[in-house]
């Protein structure tokens, strides 16, 4: 049982290759269909996100050529030159294969250490794989490995607790102001790319009012038509401010567009309920000062950014927690797959010594004179008696002792030495 | 046995203590789950050293001032772990817990006043005091929380966002805690008070007594229940709220301190 992976990420791979290799779910259903219908594998799953293509397989058969044929198979599937790809692709065997995709599935591997989203990658690419019946034992015990190995590590480690984008820093310190956000009122200020990110976030939090303003109606009108809001004129900033829970600002302009007056007038109409205002401009859109207001947190730009590096070190300091979890679960795989291995080998075994035994009571047993039917009948039931015994013993050890299993690193240099020629099941 | 009891309790803190600790200093899940669940065990130790102090003294837990404390830091554990579960937030224990483990501690450590006057008798006097004594440990819990509520909003709006910040919980969440906490107190102190007066009138023909630990009462009850309505005010809401609320119960440590030993003539530990 040989497990395979090809694959390339964006450390392995710039991104017009990326781009090129990358797999749609028709085509990482029709890729796992053919690499099975060439008999390349038998068991297959396609992982493809915006930053990794990789293919999971377990060949029929144990040789090293099936990452080969797995190379040249992507390089005709995506009409990329080998020796283009040669360079790109990674290719990992058994225990590299394994620890490779639990590291993926914690965040490990990820461009932004500890992302949440490749677990839900990992989950949906393993459903379609498994529903179209590409995957089989030794896959499924894998890829279910790998989503609890995702889901430790997430409850288990910071790795993925804090923010890593200016846009979710934002959002989250907002939530250590109003918890849930699902009740509030955001208004944007401007209607630049990083005023979509962090409405994006927003919107994925259920926000109950969105407004928009921008100088440009036309603009404002299209992000609001995205994210559902409404546009409100660029004159009325006192109607505008009185509103919202939390303000983000990312106007160009020379000066502090809200002014302390502003707010402090603002504050006043909407009864000194907290408001968050992200100044995310640069000239600074908020006038500094308006931070002694009562009830009101300002984070601009900059401070934004040094909480988004703070967390950078928390989170690299989390990756040892993550990286024993992941040994761990590395460790319980790879007991799992020799056990399974040693009972096929058990069985083989019994097989081939009645087979030998066979062959024994009729070479020798019917030389013996004197011997009457029942007495052979007899005497071939003990023999079988003491080969089952002989197997017994080792066969209920290897089931109840993990740490046995654990011990019996190489199962190929017990199956050549019982069961010379046999090839790998 | 009384030791015994003594100890499990201890050990159950502690151990309560360090798994909260360990849940919002290092983020540990389980660390919490830990916490929670001898805070619960501690509570039942808690419990039972109560009963074999009283057993041992042959009178109820709150007839000396070591009494009282032991039973206003249990009372403050069985409130904090109410909410604990109530609101699903667990990251405050570790901020709780010292105050549990100091009453517990301080009560453990006085030696019992053997020769304080048995206090008087009857389901109405021992509901009237437990429910006083469980609305100060809520009022108390309310303060600690909203002590956390300022402090928390200080670091946001100083920017100081270091690794506590993002485990603490929310402060609109630390409001409403404080909210539970202080109609938890309010409910209490106030069937406890109308008892304590139907008690009264049953021994003594009258309703109303003198005295000062009477006004003291009524006012933390007005105290309260003014906090309770400016805090549901947006422009209240948040910390001028909470510094109203360690005002009050700044009211109540001179209620429970001052009033009951200089002034009071009924009102001894509670």
């Amino acid at each position: 049982m040989e497990i395979v992976l090809v694959g390339l990420n964006h450390r392995s791979a710039p991104v017009e290759v990326r781009e090129r290799v990358s797999f749609t779910a028709d085509q990482a259903r029709q890729a796992a269909e053919e690499l099975r219908a060439r008999g390349i594998f038998h068991e297959t799953l396609v992982l493809s996100t915006c930053n990794r293509s990789e293919v999971y397989g377990v060949p029929p058969e144990a040789s090293r050529e099936s990452a080969a044929a797995l190379s040249s198979y992507l390089s005709s599937f995506h009409a990329v030159q080998l020796e283009q790809l040669d360079g790109a692709l990674y290719r990992h065997h058994d225990r590299h294969a394994v620890r490779h995709l639990f590291r993926v599935a914690s965040g490990l591997d990820s461009m932004v250490l500890g992302e949440a989203e490749i677990l839900g990658q990992v989950r949906e690419a393993y459903r379609a794989a498994h529903e179209s019946g590409a995957t089989g034992p030794v896959l499924n015990r894998m890829f279910q490995g790998a989503l609890e190995v995702g889901k430790r590590v997430r409850h288990e480690t910071e790795l993925g607790a804090r923010p890593m984008s200016v846009a979710s820093a934002g959002v989250k310190l907002a939530e250590r102001i109003f918890g849930k956000l699902n009740q509030r009122t955001v208004l944007v200020l401007g209607a630049g790319t990083i005023s979509e990110q962090v409405v994006a976030q927003l919107r994925d939090r259920r926000i109950a009012h969105l407004y928009v303003m921008n100088r440009s109606r036309d603009r404002a009108e299209l992000l609001a038509r995205e994210f559902s809001g409404k546009v409100i004129n660029w004159e009325d900033w006192d109607a505008a401010l009185a509103q919202p829970d939390v303000i983000v600002s990312s106007i160009s302009t020379e000066e502090p567009a809200l002014k302390q007056a502003m707010l402090e007038r603002a504050m006043a109409a909407r009864g000194n309920r907290p408001l968050f205002v992200m100044d995310l401009g640069l000239p600074r859109n908020v006038e500094s000062s308006a931070a002694n207001l009562y009830n009101l947190y300002l984070y601009n730009i900059d401070d934004l950014t040094q909480i988004v590096e703070q967390n950078r070190d928390a989170r690299q300091s989390e990756v040892p927690r993550a990286e024993a979890i992941v040994d761990e679960h590395v460790d319980k795989f790879l007991t799992w797959q020799t056990s399974v291995e040693l009972i096929g080998i058990v069985e083989a075994l019994r097989g081939k010594l009645k087979e030998e035994r066979a062959a024994f009571v009729h070479e020798r047993v019917q030389r013996v004179p004197n011997l009457s039917p029942e007495q052979r009948t007899q005497m071939e039931t003990l023999m079988d008696e003491l080969l089952e015994k002989l197997l017994l013993d080792p066969a209920r050890r290897l089931q109840g002792e993990k740490d046995l299993r654990r011990k019996i690193q190489n199962v190929e240099a017990i199956r050549d030495l019982f069961l010379p020629g046999r090839e790998r099941p | 046995m009384d030791h015994l009891f003594f100890l499990l309790t201890l050990a159950a803190y502690l151990g309560s203590f360090a798994g909260y600790v360990g849940y919002l200093v290092a983020g540990r899940e389980w660390s919490g789950r830990v916490g929670t669940l001898l805070l619960a065990a501690g509570l039942v130790a808690h419990y039972c050293a109560l009963l074999e102090r009283s057993r041992g003294l042959h009178t109820v837990p709150y007839h000396d001032l070591a009494g009282s404390m032991s039973l206003f830091g249990w009372l403050l554990a069985l409130t904090y772990l109410s909410l604990e579960v109530f609101h699903r937030q667990r990251s405050v224990g570790a901020l709780v817990l010292p105050f549990v483990l100091a009453f517990f501690l301080f009560a453990h450590a006085a030696t019992p006043d053997h020769n304080a006057a048995v206090p008087a008798k009857g389901v109405a006097f021992a509901l009237h005091v437990t429910l006083s004594i469980l609305a100060y440990a809520a009022f108390g819990l309310s303060c600690v929380l909203s002590v956390i509520y300022l402090a928390q909003q200080r670091l946001l709006q100083k920017h100081k966002v270091g690794n506590l910040l993002w485990r603490l919980p929310p402060l609109d969440l630390l409001d409403r805690m404080s909210q539970s906490s202080v109609l938890v107190g309010l409910i209490a102190i106030t069937i406890g008070t109308a008892l304590g007066f139907l008690w009264v009138d049953r021994l003594t023909g009258a309703l109303w007594h003198y005295d000062p630990k009477y006004v003291v009462t009524l006012l933390v009850l007005a105290a309260y229940v003014i906090y309770l309505r400016l805090a549901r005010n947006p422009g209240w809401r948040g910390s001028r709220a909470s510094r109203l609320c360690i005002f009050n119960f700044a009211i109540v440590i001179f209620s429970f301190t001052v009033v009951n030993l200089f002034f009071s003539h009924a009102h001894r530990y509670f």
